[in-house]
């Protein structure tokens, strides 16, 4: 038996909608055998996992606060990944928007400032976190260096400077030598939007943002740009749009974007400036990104799927003790499977009987 | 022991992973396959290393674990990026993500555990000679190997006719193809190859390094290994050269900050992935900004028609 690819005449429309889908099933199937094999219960594991998080009113806010950071992140990764530029490092574009929008916090901290404090961080964690993206993509534009490699590299510096900046400078002095900054003051922090839920008004940002990249993916000539550079450069180069412009411009805004969720995170939920406040958000977007197709809308269905997963993990880590790690594990096979999946619109698949033998293994 | 045979020494060992990791990369690389999942390979062989190691008591059996744990991950990449033609760069990233959680789910029964770590080969006259012998003739078995590894992959690359083909596949598939080669299966041999490195790689770590096994401990060395390819333009002598090089920064940083000159830490823990950052701008500076000296179609999708 043999593997076989052939290419459709078009693309699959039918598929294109399902993949994502079909991809969900398959991983939970998946994940029944490893619960299985761990010794747990699927029905009663997957009902913690995937079903009780949405029964309950606290925690489907949590997986709001949750998925906001990976909506926002993911549509910054969408405008790259469509540009065939390669930004990984989102994690750390993320730290960067969280520390410099901090700096405002951490220096008005106590001094009565007013309601400007807030808007003014959000700025600075946008710019931060472009500012950051957008060393990795000069080193390509300029040098040629691989900005898969780069950007990778910066969040272990990012990640550093934070904790640097946490036990040193920045640290809380009544804070019992806790790597940790001060709680924010009021004016420092972005408001929740109902009692009883750490839901904040940084979704309502995430929203605005999923509806601007619409827009100006669908309806720009800069959205065009994207596409056309990222699926069929030779024709860019024809029409005179400039590649090197866009890598700045696409690495911009995903950092920008990423900076953004980083200090609404600190602001919001977490409320200090401390080591770990990211649960890997930064590439878990990825996933994100590629299970929403690129699309705005999509990503965010993809986003809240993906959070549910973070808080069915913490509930399945609680009631069942399932190992946190397991949701890493669900959300790699997750991306398996899409991409194995999207590869089904441009192909179909033959197995062939016959002369082609099984994969030999030498070492 | 001297300091400066103790500095050796511990260069020495901190180089080992990332020759070991980058000398598979490089041919899976040459076959024209872009595997960005070495960590994720790492750190499941690191995981799966130490469990067969701490099982067995016997760190060859570790070291085999972890070698089968790389393949095993990276048949599935082959499987994804030969078989159903997905993007290499996602599939890799994919691979990562799994791999980092597969690794603390397998690993975490044995966070604590220890082990007796991989012992030194001495040899009768040579390691007793003055100055050199513990450092040229005290390593012990990984160290040796990846040496010998990256001598054989070079022996293979350009003195057989099987490396021949493989560098033509990386370099054009199209005509490898038309010439009646099976791109796939090269390239699923390479893939195979080059995991298996990961795995042992990633085992040498809570096999000799530091005899116990910590979720994570990688750090970003597959990620290196993987930035020590691009630095040695896909050649294996001037792999050596850089992962030692690599090696001494990530040891040397440690010793500074031993030595407490007021730098923070944090900014000496980050040289290596400064220095990672820095020799990739420097070496593509100096190609002139192209990668022309990659192996033509890294990274491309190949589907033979029939």
């Amino acid at each position: 038996m043999q593997l076989v690819l052939e290419k459709r005449a078009e693309r699959s429309a039918l598929i294109a909608v399902a993949s994502p889908l079909i991809a969900i099933v398959l991983t939970l199937v998946t994940m029944s055998i490893l619960f299985a094999i761990l010794g747990k219960n699927p029905i009663a594991a997957l009902n913690v996992y995937f079903v009780e998080p949405l029964t309950d009113p606290y925690t489907l806010g949590e997986i709001v606060v949750k998925a906001t950071p990976l909506i926002m992140i993911a549509i910054g990764l969408a405008f790259c990944y469509l540009a065939n530029v390669w930004n990984i490092g989102a994690e750390g574009q993320f730290i960067m928007g969280a520390v410099c929008g901090s700096y405002l916090a951490v220096v008005t901290n106590g001094t009565g400032a007013g309601p400007w404090v807030l808007p003014a961080m959000l700025v600075m964690g946008a710019a931060g976190g472009a500012l950051w993206a957008l060393i990795p993509a000069i080193c390509k534009v300029r040098f040629g260096a691989n900005e898969i490699l780069t950007s990778l590299m910066l969040v272990y510096v990012a990640d550093l400077i934070m904790d640097y900046l946490v036990r040193g400078p920045w640290r809380d002095p009544k804070g019992m030598n806790f790597p940790t900054t001060a709680s924010f003051d009021p004016v420092a922090t972005v408001p929740t939007l109902m009692d009883g839920s750490r839901v904040h008004a940084g979704t309502i940002v995430a929203l605005l943002v999923v509806i601007a990249a619409t827009v100006m993916l669908g309806r720009t000539i800069k959205g065009f740009e994207i596409r056309v550079v990222g699926a069929a450069p030779r024709a860019a180069r024809f029409a005179g749009f400039s590649s090197n412009k866009l890598v700045l411009f696409t690495f911009a805004v995903s950092g920008g974007l990423a900076g953004l969720a980083g200090i609404i995170e600190v602001a919001g939920p977490v409320g200090v400036l401390q080591p770990g406040i990211s649960p890997g958000y930064g590439f878990t977007a990825i996933i994100v990104a590629f299970l929403g197709r690129l699309n705005p809308v999509g990503i965010m269905i993809a986003g809240l799927f993906l959070a549910l997963t973070f808080i069915g993990g913490e509930g399945a880590q609680i009631s069942m003790k399932i190992p946190l790690d397991l949701t890493k594990v669900f959300q790699g096979i997750l991306l398996f499977y899409v991409l194995a999946c999207d590869s089904l619109i441009l192909y179909r698949i033959r197995l062939i009987a016959g002369q082609g033998k099984a994969a030999p293994k030498t070492a | 022991m001297g300091l400066i045979e103790a500095i050796f020494l511990s260069v020495i060992a901190a180089s080992t992973p990332l020759l070991l990791a980058a000398a598979g990369e490089l041919v899976v690389e040459r076959s024209g396959v872009l595997n960005l999942g070495v960590e994720g390979m790492m750190i499941m062989g690191a995981a799966c290393g130490f469990a067969g190691a701490w099982l067995t008591g016997s760190t060859l059996i570790g070291a085999l674990c972890g070698i089968a744990a790389g393949a095993a991950l990276s048949s599935v990449f082959a499987l994804l990026t030969l078989g159903l033609a997905v993007n290499q760069v996602a599939a890799g990233l994919a691979l990562t993500i799994l791999g980092v959680g597969l690794s603390g789910l397998i690993g975490a029964g044995f966070v604590g555990e220890k082990i007796n770590p991989a012992p030194h080969l001495y040899l009768p006259v040579l390691t007793g000679l003055p100055v050199v012998g513990k450092i040229l003739f005290g390593q012990d078995g990984f160290v040796y190997f990846s040496v010998a590894l990256v001598a054989a992959i070079w022996w293979f690359l350009y003195r057989t006719r099987s490396g021949l083909i493989l560098r033509a596949t990386g370099d054009s598939h199209t005509s490898a193809h038309a010439l009646g080669y099976s791109v796939l299966r090269i390239r699923l041999l390479a893939v195979l190859f080059g995991g298996g490195c990961a795995g042992l790689a990633g085992a040498f770590l809570p096999l000799s390094y530091t005899p116990f096994f910590i979720p994570g401990m990688t750090a970003g060395r597959g990620w290196i290994a993987l930035a020590l390819v691009v630095f040695s333009s896909w050649m294996p002598g001037r792999l050596v050269a850089g992962a030692y090089l690599f090696g001494a920064v990530s040891i040397l940083q440690l010793h500074a900050q031993a030595f407490g000159l007021g730098i923070p830490s944090q900014l000496m823990t980050a040289l290596p992935y400064l220095a990672t950052v820095i020799v990739l701008v420097i070496i593509s500076r100096a190609r002139g900004g192209g990668g022309s000296v990659a192996p033509a179609s890294l990274g491309t999708v190949f589907v033979p028609d029939r």
